[in-house]
Order: C-alpha cells, then structure tokens, then sequence
C-alpha cells in the first residue's frame, strides 16, 4: 500500500458531480479519500447549473471516452437509483427540423445514433411527432426521437454519492481551496484553505479551474480551459403541462444547441446558451441572451408566450482547447485527472469515476473494498413522485411555491453533508427556487439555517 | 374528505379574505372558512410593521400586525372558521378544493369560493436584472419579514430599487431598524409616487437615481455591488451588502392559473365579471389577486363587497350569468377590472395607465355612444376609478378610452 503514513490514499480536488462520483467510487473500492472543495459547499461550481439530462450518449463522438464514460455512467445512475431513491422522468428527446436542411441531416444524425448502440432511436414525420406533443409549433417536419433520454434531479444525484462515499470515511474538506502542493518522497503535502494534508494520489476534478490545478500540481498543464457559459430560462410551474419530450435541436458543430425541456421539479426550461468567456467565475445572466431565449421557446411553444418567468440562471461549462475530455494520468507523480468535462459530465461521472478508478489500480494501487457499503436513501423533490408535504406530520409548510416543509429543511441541515450556503440548502430542498424566489420565506429560512451555514443567508452584523 | 359541506371557502387569509368572512357570517351566511397557508392569518400587514393601516376600517391607525391580529379577531368574533397552515393546491370544478395540511393532503367542498390569495413584488429573476446571482437580493416583503417577524437584519447597506411606495416603506423599516440604504434607484424616468414622497430619499440622504440601467449585480457569495448606467450616461458601480426589489406588483395567481380560470393579460390576474365571477361561476375573487396594488383598506373593503355579491348568490338573487361584454382597455390603459360587465349592475371600474395621467377616461359603445366618462389627473401607478351606472342595455362590444390633456 502506498498510501500508508498519509492522511488519504487519494485526494480529489473538487466537489463538482466528477468530484463527487469520484468520492464514491475510491471510497466503494476502500481507498481512504479526502474531497478538497474551494467552496463553502458541493457543487458550486459548473455542476450548480445544467439542463439535468441523462444522455444515451446517441450524439456523441463515436468510439470517444465521453460516449464510453455516458454509457457506463447512464448504466450505473439506473442500477443504483432504486436503492438510493434518485428520480428518473422518463421522457425521451425528440431533435426536431424545422427547416429543409435541418431535416435533411437526420438520417446522419440516426444512423450515429445507431452506431453509437442507441437502437432504440428513429425518426418520426411531422405529423407524429406533433401527434406526440400537440402544443409545439406546427411547422415541424420530422424528428428524431430518441426514447430513453430521461431527466433527472441534477443535485440530489451528485449529493447521494458524495454523501454514500462520507458514510464510507470520505473527508470532506470546505472553503478549502488548494493553494499550494509540493510531491516529496512520492507523498504530495496539499495546502487546502487552512488544512495542510498528505496523500498519496491526487484527482484533479476542479472543472473551471482544472488546467490551473494540473499545473499548480505538475508545473505544467496539458489542457487550457476556456469557459463556455450557458444561461437558462425557467418557465412557471404552470408551463409543464405543454411539453412532455426534451425538445432538442439539430446540432451544429459547435454546441447541441437550445433545449426546451420540462425539469424533474415540475418546471419547463429553455437553454443552454453557448458563450465563450475569459473569466471562470463569473456565470452572469445578460437580458438580451435572456430575451432571445424566451422568444425562442415562444416559438416553439406558442403557449409559452405568456408564461410568466419563475427564475433565470448561467453555468460555466469547463470546456478546454479540445472537445474531448481531458482524462489522463501521470501514475509516478501520483497525478490523475478528470478535465474538460464540459457538458455531459452528469451522466458521465459515474462513468468517468470508474474509468479514473481503472487508470488507478493500473499503476499499481489497491484497496479492499468494504463489505455492504451502506447505501444513502435520498428525499425526494422530484414533481411526479411522493413528496414530504403529501406524508403528514411535516410541521408546515415554509416556502409555498416549491412545497418545501420545516421537516424537510431540518432534515437537510442534519443530514451527513449538511448544506454550506444557501445554494446548498436549495439544491437540497428546493427552498426559494420557485416563482416568488423567496418573497414569502426568505426571512424565516434565514431564521432555520442561518447558525448552520459557513455563509448565511443574513449578512453578519457589521459585516 | 370531512364530509361537511362549507357554504363559503375563502382561499387566503388577508385583507380581502378575512373582511369577506366577516360580512359573509353577518348577512347570515352559516358556514364560512378561510384557508390561510402561513401560521398566522393576516396577509401581507402582518410583517409591515409601520403604520398606517386601519383607518378604514377600524377607524383608528395601526400597525400592520396589529390591523392583522383585528382583522383576525373580527372574522372569528363573526363566526367564521380560520384555518392555518392550510395551503390550497388545486380549485376543481364543483366547488372542491384540494389542500395540503400539516395532515396530509385533503379536499374539501363548498357551495362558493372566494379566491383572495393577494400579490407579491416582481422578483428580480422576473425583471431578468443581469448580472450574478449571489445571496442578499430580496423583495421589501422579505425584508419586512427579517425586520418584524424574524427581528434580524438581512443586511446593512442595501441598494433600494424601486420608487413606488412600498420602497418608500422599505426606506422607512431600514431607517427605523439602522440599515442605511446605499442609494435608491428607478429604472423609469421618474418617481412613481406623488412629489411630496419623492423627497424622501433626500430627506434620508439616499441619492436617488431615476432613469438608471442596471447593468449587472455583484458578488460571488454575498451581493457587493450594482452596477449602473445613469440617465445621464455616465456608468457606476454602488457597493452594497443587499439589494431590495420593490414594487411592481404582480397577483399571486399560480392557483388561479393551475386549476385552469381565465386569466387577464393586463392584470395577470383571474378574470372577473361585474358580480366578481370568475371563468368557474363559483369561484369569486377578491383584493389584490385582482389587481397589482391596492392598499390593504380597498382589498378589505372589496372583500366585503364580493362577500355580498356571494350572499345573494346563495339565495339565488345574482343576475345571470350571460351576457357578459367583455371590457377592452384602449392604447395607454395597462388593465381593466372587472374585464366584463353584467346587465343591470352598476360598478366602479378599477383601472391603470401608463405614467402620469391627465385627461378623459370614456368607456364608450360601438357608435361612439358614452357609457360614463370621468376626467382624471394622476400620478404614476395610481389606480383609476370611473363609475358606470346600471344599464339594463349593453351593447355587444364596450371599449375603454383615455383622451390625454397636453
Ligand atoms: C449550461 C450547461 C448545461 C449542461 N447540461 C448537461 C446535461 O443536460 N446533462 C449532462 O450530463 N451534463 C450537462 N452539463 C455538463 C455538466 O454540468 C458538467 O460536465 C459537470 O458539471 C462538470 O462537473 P465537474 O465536477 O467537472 O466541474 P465543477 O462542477 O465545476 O466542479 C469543479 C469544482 O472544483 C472546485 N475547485 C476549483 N478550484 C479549486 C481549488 N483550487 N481547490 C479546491 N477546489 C477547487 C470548484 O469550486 C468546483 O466545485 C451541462 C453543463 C452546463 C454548464
Ligand atoms: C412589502 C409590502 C408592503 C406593503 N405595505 C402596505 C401598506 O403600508 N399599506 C397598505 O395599505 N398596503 C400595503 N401593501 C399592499 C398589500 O398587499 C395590501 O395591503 C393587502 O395586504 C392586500 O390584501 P389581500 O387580502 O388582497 O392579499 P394579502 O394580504 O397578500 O393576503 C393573501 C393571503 O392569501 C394567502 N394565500 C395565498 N395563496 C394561498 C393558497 N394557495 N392557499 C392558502 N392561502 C393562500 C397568503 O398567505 C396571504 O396570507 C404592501 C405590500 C407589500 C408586499
């Protein structure tokens, strides 16, 4: 064992959903891991803001490590899911042609579906396809309809395996930033906010900031990240009953494109939109990337034009200087990554994990897996399934919008991986996330969580 | 399901709620019930902890939570039933209504329902305001609720956006709490609110800007700025610790939108005819779900009216339902209320422009004939009345027009 007389076998930087997959894989196979997150809490970062889409990976670079990584990662979701209570809503996509062009590129669009074992996938006529979903624009002239493209709940995933590798002995290091790393007799000594920490392997799973890590840790970096920023649009609660098929368009070479899909929260949304940027921290909304959005969703939907907006967000995607994932390892520098993850990285980090895993135990390191891993059982906040406020004995109601309980705030602030910020308490509860953002239960959340957040919500007197 | 079946459901326990339970109970209706989804019944007053509230009806001058707790006193006092903590999910044909409770989801059945679930402020989401979306950007309500229900600061230095007079009670709760607003800023041109309140701000040393841009809000954690484009042209950046989003009122309709009534473009609100009906003949509606802002004194006082309109609807005494002309607000009249009118009943429209008005509001027939007319000279986002007497004739199609002076 190399990692003895170190604080961790392996520590991963970043709590992103790669980060937090990684967790759980190292820890289900028994390797002792510390997580070192910048941030206050989990999925702060590029992971905070996506379209929620489980891929079948039917778009994919054939034969590339992300479609391998998707498969893989979609396999894993579903065989786990179950056990761990994580909603899958079962919708399929439809990549629909609106114009002569667009529809002469679906038979090479199906047939690298099919390349790509999504069998399953077929192009539908107009007709059906409007058959299918009444309310889009009837000018549409085919589809491919890809049914096993589903939706999930983008944050209670990620949070299941950072919270099942914690019950394994994972330690979760916050506000933690990695500022410093030197490699010493085959030991890397970490610097993470104010805890200097030993061990033996380190997991670069920092997104944005990815390229600096390899390069704080190896002096060099083989990748550059250049930051591609997607801003959303979610339409009121009101708005899902118009679309059941993730509305997908036909792809260009440089992005996937607009999507128009309901969310697993009841809600319908229109996004990404694709624009590179310089800085990586900053994922700002803009009105009039806002307001196209809108009037594109609009068009697709004609019922949407006077859906009121319930909420608008930005997500930085860790793209690099190449399209394909930056997965690769240094095994005698004890250096392993999981870079340029840019925007298929939560169906894929179950997959990436395992792949990272394999690279590991490649270079010669082992570990016991433990014995019936105990398994995290997730609440649900998924629209179309039980929710607390339906099971009695919840003690109230605090935000109305979203139906979010004390019980349910309580329970996240007790829960192993309590939230550290407000992000986290609604990515975990869905608090504050509906159409009044807080209107009616702002205060009284301050009130609840306030003492147990590393960042409250109420500024510090005199702060 | 209780069993019971309710003579009237009131779905929101403000203003406009509790004043329609208690004149519901005193015209002899037996069974009334207010479903309220907070602890406390009260609506909104019940965190505006600055006077003055009342005066109407009670004719004394109060603080917000305590003109809630007497409303409250006298819709019990009156006989009707509050129930909190009860939030109403879905209105369904029939008069059944589902509701979430600390027990479970259940149903219950009445013969009427009045819908008074009130507004809220536009969110900043809503506004697409660019820029980051970091923590401490909230409505006035929520400030409200920090400083008089929480009894906590949510900041020291906030930004206030907004001029109507909610920001200005926004200035006032943080001047009395010692939180000293950075500035108050106006995307519009001017104040919306009458000149002798635009001075406040000045009075209070917050520099006001009318006619700014807001380019962008920052702060990765906590807000630490806002970013501005003055009417001047020049651009700013005002550090912060918070930024309220006051005003511009919207009904708080998702229920209403949910179980599927007719809603207003204007107002995004229910529909109503003259008798307050809403799309579902039983279902009423009242108080600001109606309409983007009234005080609370007009919501109570229309709760009492539409609680008369229910009553004579259980003795079976309202006109019919058909025909109802649709009424059509003309080029710079934002909405209308009621949006249809009912033969044979007289009503004050409520209406809205937009800016400051001066002129000649008609609601006019198809050959040009004059229903009612009124002149009006108005401050921004003040509401508008003109009365329209009882006419047995309406003519098919109603048009509402506002000739401008000057
Ligand atoms: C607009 C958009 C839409 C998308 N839609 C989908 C979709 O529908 N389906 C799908 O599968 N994928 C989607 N994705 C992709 C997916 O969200 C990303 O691939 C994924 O979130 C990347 O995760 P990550 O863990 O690599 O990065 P991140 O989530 O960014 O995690 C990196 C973490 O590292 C931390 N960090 C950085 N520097 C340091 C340091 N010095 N010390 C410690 N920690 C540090 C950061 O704080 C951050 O938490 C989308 C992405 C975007 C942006
Ligand atoms: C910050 C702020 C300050 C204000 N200050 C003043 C002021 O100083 N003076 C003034 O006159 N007016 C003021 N107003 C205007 C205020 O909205 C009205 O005075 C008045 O409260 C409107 O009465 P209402 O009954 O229509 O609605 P509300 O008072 O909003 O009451 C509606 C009630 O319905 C409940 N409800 C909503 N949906 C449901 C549901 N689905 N199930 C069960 N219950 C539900 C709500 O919880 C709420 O209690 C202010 C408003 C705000 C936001």
């Amino acid at each position: 064992m190399v990692g003895a007389g170190t604080d961790a076998d392996v520590a991963i930087i970043g709590a992103g959903v790669v980060g937090c997959a990684m967790a759980r894989r190292f820890a289900l196979e028994g390797a002792r891991v510390a997580v070192i997150e910048a941030a206050p809490d989990i999925l702060s970062g590029a992971s905070k803001a996506n379209s929620a889409i489980l891929h079948t990976g039917f778009d994919a670079p054939p034969g590339s490590l992300e479609l391998a990584c998707m498969q893989d990662g979609y396999r894993e979701y579903m065989e786990i899911r179950g056990a761990m209570n994580l909603p899958v809503l079962e919708t399929g996509a439809m990549v629909a042609a609106w114009t002569a062009e667009e529809e002469a590129r679906l038979p090479a669009l199906l047939a690298q579906a099919h390349g790509n074992g999504v069998g399953d996938a077929r192009i539908v006529t107009g007709a059906e396809a409007l058959e299918r979903e009444p309310q889009i624009a009837p000018s549409v002239r085919a589809a491919l309809l890809v049914p096993r493209e589903h939706l999930v709940d983008p944050w209670s995933a990620p949070l299941a395996y950072a919270t099942q590798a914690k019950m394994l002995g994972a330690r979760f290091l916050f506000n933690a930033p990695l500022s410093a790393a030197r490699r010493e007799g085959g030991i890397w000594h970490l610097q993470a906010g104010d805890t200097a920490l030993t061990a033996a392997s380190v997991v670069n799973c920092a997104g944005n900031q990815g390229d600096r890590i390899e390069a704080l840790l190896l002096g060099r970096s083989r990748f550059e990240i250049r930051p591609r920023k997607g801003q959303f649009v979610v339409f009121d609660k009101a708005s899902a009953a118009l679309l059941r098929t993730i509305l997908l368009p036909v792809p260009t070479e440089r992005t996937k494109g607009v999507v128009l899909t309901r969310t697993i929260f009841g809600n319908l949304l229109v996004g990404p939109t694709a624009e590179e940027q310089e800085d990586r921290e900053r994922p700002e909304v803009t009105r009039p990337e806002l307001e196209t959005l809108i009037a594109h969703a609009g068009r697709l939907v004609p019922g949407l034009a006077e859906m009121p907006v319930t909420a608008v967000y930005a997500g930085l995607r860790p793209a690099s200087d190449r399209k394909e994932y930056r997965v690769h390892a240094e095994p005698e520098q004890g250096y392993f990554c999981a870079g340029g993850i840019r925007s298929t990285g939560l169906t894929a980090a179950l997959g990436i994990a395992r792949h990272v895993f394999g690279l590991w135990q490649g270079a010669g390191h082992a570990a016991a897996p433990p014995a019936d891993p105990p398994v995290p059982v997730m609440p649900n906040l998924a629209e179309h399934l039980p929710r607390d406020w339906q099971a009695p004995g919840h003690d109230g109601i605090v935000c109305h919008c979203e139906m979010v309980t004390a019980r349910e705030i309580r329970a996240a602030l007790d829960s192993p991986l309590p939230p550290g910020d407000f992000g986290g308490l609604r990515r975990r509860t869905r608090c504050a996330m509906g159409r009044c953002q807080g209107f009616n239960c702002l205060a009284r959340l301050s009130s609840m969580a306030d003492d147990r957040l590393s960042r409250p919500i109420a500024a510090e007197a005199g702060a | 399901m209780s069993g019971q079946i309710w003579d009237v459901a009131i779905i929101g326990g403000g203003p406009a709620g509790l004043g329609a339970a208690a004149e519901l109970r005193r015209l002899g209706v037996a069974r009334v019930v207010v479903l309220e989804r907070f602890e406390t019944a009260g609506g909104i007053p019940r965190h505006c902890g600055h006077p003055p509230f009342g005066l109407r009806e009670f004719r004394r001058v109060l603080t917000g939570p305590a003109y809630a707790a007497r409303l409250v006193e006298a819709a019990e006092a009156a006989g009707a039933e509050i129930r909190t903590r009860t939030s109403v999910t879905a209105i369904r044909p029939g008069g059944i209504l589902e509701l979430a409770t600390t027990d479970g989801p259940q149903e219950l059945r009445a013969r009427r329902i009045l819908l008074a679930t009130g507004n809220r402020e536009t969110t900043r989401a809503q506004s697409l305001v660019p820029g980051m979306r970091p923590v401490g950007v909230m409505n006035t309500a929520a400030l409200q609720s920090f400083l008089y229900e929480e009894g906590r600061a949510p900041f020291a230095r906030p930004v206030v956006i907004g001029s109507e007079l909610v920001a200005l009670s926004a200035l006032l709760s943080c001047r009395r709490h010692g939180i000293r607003p950075a500035a108050m800023v106006e995307t519009r041109p001017r104040v919306q609110t009458r000149r002798a309140f635009g001075l406040l701000p000045r009075l209070f040393g917050v520099p006001l800007h009318c006619g700014a841009e807001i380019l962008g809000i920052e702060g990765r954690g906590r807000v630490s700025g806002v970013r501005l484009r003055l009417a001047d042209g020049t651009e700013h950046r005002i550090g912060c610790d918070g930024v309220i989003f006051s005003g511009r009122f919207t009904p708080e309709a998702a229920l209403a939108r949910a179980s599927g009534l007719a809603l207003d473009a204007g107002t995004q609100g229910p529909r109503i005819d003259a008798e307050g009906r809403s799309s579902d003949p039983l279902v009423f509606v009242a108080g600001n779900v109606l309409h983007p802002v009234e005080t609370a004194g007009y919501c109570w006082d229309e709760g009492r009216r539409m609680a008369r309109r229910i009553a004579a609807d259980l003795a079976g005494s309202l006109a019919a339902e058909a025909p109802r002309p649709a009424l059509a607000p003309g080029p710079g009249l934002r909405y209308v209320v009621p949006q249809a009118l009912v033969p044979g009943r007289a009503v004050t429209l409520n209406l809205r422009a937009e800016g400051r008005v001066r002129g000649r509001l008609v609601l006019a027939g198809p050959e040009g004939r004059e229903y009612a007319a009124a002149s009006v000279n108005a401050a921004p986002e003040t509401p508008l009345r003109l009365d329209v007497p009882a006419l047995a004739d309406l003519p098919a199609e109603l048009h509402l027009r506002l000739d401008r002076e000057g």
